[in-house]
């Protein structure tokens, strides 16, 4: 059979290479042939996932709810630590932390679901209706910082890793007004009905990978440590609390 | 639950006798000391079906002042503070009963009879069909929406 595999758009794009190496891996030690698509964007690969073009996924966790609770996808591992965001503005702003924004603040961000709803919900004690927030869409975290240093957008949502990854020089002049310590939502590795066979194979695999040199390596590419096992009930349990704060 | 002893509060509170909805009572210690929310965290828990807490995450464990064994095995108004008028856990419970997701201010009991405010929303666990139990998850509210809601907890409390 030929599996499809993709990974949620909200890596940083320095490691594509890594989820191409990462996929000729996995080829290999399933035996079986797998191809990697990557979507430019959360709306593409969603339509793709409607249209049944995906058998594998690592996945956003916006995306495992639709997967999981709506198309029997299970799943089989994710990444030991959560997926956390930070919440900055220039370093120049007077702002020093949240509440001190007010109503028509200027936000830039990309179309990540779900660093915009977590970016969102760590806003709310500043008190401002939704609606008198002026939301900047561009493609790109690097341009979401960007906008913020040229004064073209007040605050940025961004990933941690996606801003660690940003030049010490772009962040010297960055100021950061709150990091998301959540937790408990985190990306998933998913196999679709059609794996579900491989299931045990395919865990084991993601599982152990950081024993080997190879793997470690093949891991730090895409910037983990390790994989654990997830049971079905840690991403439900992820869901309902997904579930909350879309709401 | 067990009365919460002077000796673990930190200055002198005011004794209240609480009377639960299950029949129980027991005498708790309020203060006017404020535990502010951790920014950027979320306080998780869940319980039951009946409402008694089965797991709770670190910032939960650390926000209530007490250990994590304490708390697991209790019922969940073991957090209920005497300022929270009844009507908004019928609310609540009614709510979550029906199978719907229920929102709203709480001000909760420490163990050591400070409070924290918190804007919680409370999920029925639905699993092949079945509500198994229900999840908690608190995140920081506005200073502006503690103040209305205590006003209108005040005014519910008829004082
Ligand atoms: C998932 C869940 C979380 C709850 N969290 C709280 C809480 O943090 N504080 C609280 O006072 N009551 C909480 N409650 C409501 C309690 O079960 C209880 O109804 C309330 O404390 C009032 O106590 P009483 O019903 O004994 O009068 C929660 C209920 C559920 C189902």
């Amino acid at each position: 059979m030929n599996v499809n595999f993709t990974v949620s758009p909200s890596f940083p794009t320095e490691r594509i290479t890594d989820w191409y190496i990462f996929n000729t891996w996995l080829q290999r030690a399933l035996s079986m042939s797998i191809h990697l698509e990557l979507y430019d964007d959360f709306g593409s690969q969603r339509k793709a996932i409607l249209e049944g073009q995906v058998d594998m996924i690592y996945a956003n966790p916006f995306d495992a709810s639709l997967l999981v609770r709506e198309r029997n996808f299970q799943a089989i591992a994710g990444p030991e630590s959560g997926d956390e965001m930070v919440v900055f503005t220039a370093a120049e702003k007077p702002f020093q932390s949240i509440t001190d924004l007010r109503p028509g603040v200027r936000l830039s961000c990309t179309d990540d679901p779900s660093v915009n709803t977590v970016g969102r919900i760590l806003l709310e004690p500043a008190d401002i209706d939704p609606a008198d927030i002026v939301t900047l869409p561009t493609d790109t975290y690097i341009q979401v910082a960007r906008m913020v240093l040229r004064d073209n957008a007040d605050i940025g949502f961004m990933p941690v890793d996606a801003f660690e990854a940003l030049s010490g020089i772009i962040r010297r002049d960055l100021h950061v007004l709150v990091t998301s310590q959540l937790h408990v939502i985190h990306h998933s590795f998913l196999i679709g009905p059609a794996l579900l066979d491989s299931r045990e194979k395919i865990a084991e695999l993601l599982v152990t990978l950081h024993e080997t040199e190879k793997g470690g390596s093949l891991l730090a590419g895409l910037g983990c440590n390790r994989w654990r096992r997830l049971e079905h009930e840690d991403v439900e349990l992820m869901i309902d609390i997904i579930s909350t704060l879309t709401q | 639950m067990n009365d919460v002893s002077s000796s673990g509060v930190v200055e002198k509170g005011r004794e209240y006798v609480m009377h639960y909805f299950d029949g129980t009572s027991r005498r708790v210690c309020v203060t006017d000391i404020e535990t502010n929310f951790p920014h950027g965290k979320l306080i998780v828990s869940r319980t039951d079906t009946a409402g008694v807490i089965t797991m709770g995450n670190q910032s939960f464990v650390d926000m209530s002042g007490y250990e994590a064994h304490e708390l697991i095995g209790q019922p969940h108004s073991i957090l209920r503070h005497p300022d929270m008028p009844a009507a908004a856990f019928r609310d609540l419970w009614e709510t979550v009963r029906a199978g719907n997701q229920w929102h709203g201010y709480v001000k909760n009991l420490r163990k050591d009879g400070g409070y924290y405010w918190v804007y919680a929303t409370v999920v029925p666990n639905v699993r092949e069909g079945r509500v198994v139990g229900y999840t908690s998850v608190r995140r920081e509210p506005s200073r502006q929406q503690v103040l209305a809601a205590e006003t209108l907890y005040r005014s519910m409390n008829g004082s």
